[in-house]
């Protein structure tokens, strides 16, 4: 047999296999063959954040149809510290959704911190940067306490985090009492939510986020070029950057108008505090996600745990600090939400705060059966989310439309990604 | 058969000693004893065809190759001194690679990702994809890989063939010295199966170690130089392949024994 295939003489072999993988560099020749195999991918499940832009874009003309206030500059700002807080959660959600698990306990968990927080300040005078880090720390240890539970005992999360969920609950209903409430006005963690970057200073950075991300991009281009790499087309890399530039310099535009309802009496404009806190953990997170070795391994263990523990990644360790990561940024989610209210009450992070955040991760993109998803999945699918309530607020329907339409929404969600996942496996892609 | 397939590499019938050795090893999960006393060696430069019936231990000998499973008792020993081996980490560090019988590839993640999973390499604590990308192609080239459309393709993409060479090219880019595969040909068709086969030979002829497991008699014929038969956990030969034949080697996976080669007493039969 080994007589009718001679083994390969090793220029044979180099020859033969180099031309095999043109296909790595043909398939990135033109915007027409990258369009086509973004339509491939698109037909094969792996749909990313599309839906949720779709999503974004109908719910944006529907409520511009129909109310003239929704497009306004002022409700947008609304709009953009109302997601701020879910963006958050999603974001910490995202990790734990990664390795396949849940965490139903993510949203009273911000709730408990955001009390410690607004107790440490008020009865004790910390100051904002110490309470927050209490904040983070009881964050951190809940989500010890819960991946330790899952990973070390086996009890599935879904089990765990109910409990804590209704444990957790209990914090701040013994520290504030029933009825009543804590303010959460300091000057800083209330200001992220009520005062506004200076124009001048949100401009130089919008302008260098555009060129930071374009310099990195090219740069990351050029050297995949010249190395012979997979890349994508020069056009398709250039019209990417236009679109994000045009993005990110656009909102800045917007958001630095004048929005005062009475302009010529008072001047309300730039981007709100929020919105840089949401980006710097956005940025912070998808670093980790796609550069580190860290993020590579929760990938791993999300695709396979059993592959990943036989590659030697301690899969213990990584569930843990999944759960850590979640529940910290769980506090800060919590912060948020207390910032814009101006107050933490024995409800806060209760409700349907949670099932909102992990609405906005699975819109956003990021699967329920763990493996796929990106910080920025829970961006987009925040916006999407605080869009509802938002603009059905503004067409003063009455609340129970707000629960059909958001359960809604996320069983929408949940079936794009079933179904995407069930086409991933038929497709192979 | 394989004489001009070793001409880059002359073909050592007696081996001078074995890279691996386990001696006396047993293993149970609770009350099942599934290794008795096995001894098995693994040499440079040849392919040992690990055979065995369905339930035979195999898998769990490979397994405990890897550091996946712990030894009850029994001796680890490479290039001829014992070590202590705890943990998949640690045989790999000894340059061992096992291509499991599920392969326990991640599907989500592309071929480049799968091929360094748990040893990534980086820049600071930025990952260097593109040495990591550089490398995987330049290995599966010189494994003369035609099929593969890119090294960026997630390896839920590709065919069980292209799954096997995978994890087969991931054993050679760490230059590895030897390479355990569980069943590689088991769920492949004739000319998937003939690549896999060509890569195993050209493997033993680059003076690795490999380890075949395989149910299939033609496969052990074609590119075994050794055969390890096991039988219900024990070893009931360890003989040159040229000096057995397809229907002895038959009895000793289904009976142990076969002429005066095998187990004496039918002790096996008391598990
Ligand atoms: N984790 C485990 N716990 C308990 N028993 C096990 C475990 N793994 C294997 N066994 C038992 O050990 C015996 C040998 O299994 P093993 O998988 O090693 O067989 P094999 O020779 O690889 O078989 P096959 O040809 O079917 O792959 C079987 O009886 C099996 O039930
Ligand atoms: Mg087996």
């Amino acid at each position: 047999m080994s007589i009718q295939t001679p083994a390969p003489t090793p220029t044979d072999t180099a020859k033969v296999a180099d031309s095999d993988f043109t296909g790595d560099n043909r398939s990135s020749a033109t915007i027409g063959d990258a369009a086509r195999d973004y339509l491939n991918r698109l037909r094969g499940g792996d749909m990313g954040s599309l839906p949720a832009l779709l999503g974004l874009v109908v719910l944006f003309a529907v409520f511009g149809l129909s109310h003239d206030k929704f497009l306004t500059t002022y409700n947008l700002t609304n709009l953009v510290i109302q997601a701020a807080s879910i963006c958050v959660l999603a974001m910490g959600l995202v990790f734990v959704l990664l390795i396949g698990e849940i965490d139903l306990s993510a949203g009273v968990a911000g709730g408990a911190s955001a009390t410690i927080t607004a107790l440490v300040m008020i009865d004790h005078g910390w100051s904002w940067w110490a309470a927050v880090l209490a904040a983070l720390a009881i964050g951190a240890v809940i989500g010890l306490a819960i991946g330790s539970l899952v990973s070390l005992l086996g009890i599935p999360s879904f089990v765990v985090t109910l409990a804590f969920f209704l444990a957790l609950q209990a914090v701040p209903l013994k520290l504030i009492g029933s009825g009543g409430s804590l303010r959460f006005n300091d000057e800083v963690l209330r200001g992220l939510s009520i005062k506004n970057v200076p124009v001048t200073a949100g401009w130089i950075a919008a302008v260098l986020l555009v060129v930071g991300f374009a310099g990195l991009t090219l740069w990351q281009h050029r050297s995949r070029v010249a190395k012979g790499l997979v890349h994508k087309p020069i056009a398709l890399v250039a019209l990417q950057l236009t679109v994000f530039a045009g993005i990110v310099l656009g909102l800045t535009a917007l958001l630095s108008q004048n929005r005062a309802v009475n302009p010529n009496v008072f001047n309300i404009s730039g981007i709100p505090w929020v919105a840089p806190v949401v980006i710097v953990l956005l940025l912070l997170w998808t670093f980790v996600l796609t550069r580190t070795r860290f993020g590579r391994h929760l990938y791993a263990v999300g695709g396979n745990a059993e592959a990943a523990r036989r590659a030697g990644i301690n899969v213990t360790r990584m569930k843990i600090t999944a759960f850590v990561i979640c529940t910290s940024m769980a506090a800060i989610s919590g912060i948020l939400a207390a910032s814009y209210t101006g107050k933490v009450s024995p409800g806060s992070g209760g409700g349907n705060v949670l099932l909102y955040a992990v609405g906005a991760a699975v819109i956003g993109g990021t699967s329920l059966f763990g493996g796929r998803g990106r910080a920025i999945d829970a961006v987009v699918g925040g916006l999407v989310i605080a869009t509802i309530p938002n603009g059905l607020g503004l067409l003063d329907q009455a609340s129970y439309i707000n629960y059909i339409v958001t359960g809604g929404v996320l069983l929408l969600a949940a079936s794009v990604d079933a179904i995407s996942r069930r086409r991933r496996s038929a497709a192979g892609v | 058969m394989t004489a001009e397939l070793s001409a880059e590499a002359p073909y050592r019938p007696e081996p001078l000693a074995p890279l691996l050795e386990l001696r006396g090893v047993n293993k149970s999960f609770g009350v099942v004893h599934v290794l008795h006393d096995v001894d098995f060696a693994v040499y440079p430069g040849q392919v040992t065809a690990l055979v065995g019936d369905n339930g035979a231990g195999k898998s769990t000998l490979v397994k405990v190759i890897a550091g996946i499973y712990g030894r009850d008792s029994g001796d680890y020993l490479f290039e001829g001194a014992p070590v202590h081996v705890n943990g998949p980490r640690d045989v790999a560090g000894l340059g061992v690679e096992v291509v499991y019988q599920d392969l326990a590839l991640c599907d989500n993640l592309d071929i480049v990702q799968n091929m360094f999973l748990g040893r990534e390499l980086r820049k600071g604590i930025v990952l260097d994809d593109m040495t990591m990308e550089d490398r995987a192609r330049e290995t599966l080239a010189s494994l003369s890989v035609r099929t593969v459309k890119s090294v960026r393709q997630s390896v839920a993409s590709l065919s069980g063939g292209q799954r096997q060479t995978v994890a087969i090219a991931k054993a050679v880019l760490w230059n590895s010295r030897i390479v355990l595969l569980d069943e590689p040909t088991a769920a492949l068709g004739v000319a998937q199966t003939r690549q896999v086969l060509d890569l195993v030979r050209r493997l033993a002829d680059r003076g690795l170690g490999v380890v075949l497991i395989t149910h299939n008699m033609n496969d052990v014929l074609e590119v075994a130089d050794r055969v390890t038969a096991l039988y219900l956990g024990r070893v009931a030969a360890d003989v040159p392949t040229e000096n057995v034949n397809h229907k002895q080697i038959v009895e000793l996976i289904t009976a142990g024994r076969s002429g005066d080669l095998g187990i004496r007493d039918d002790a096996a039969a008391t598990i």
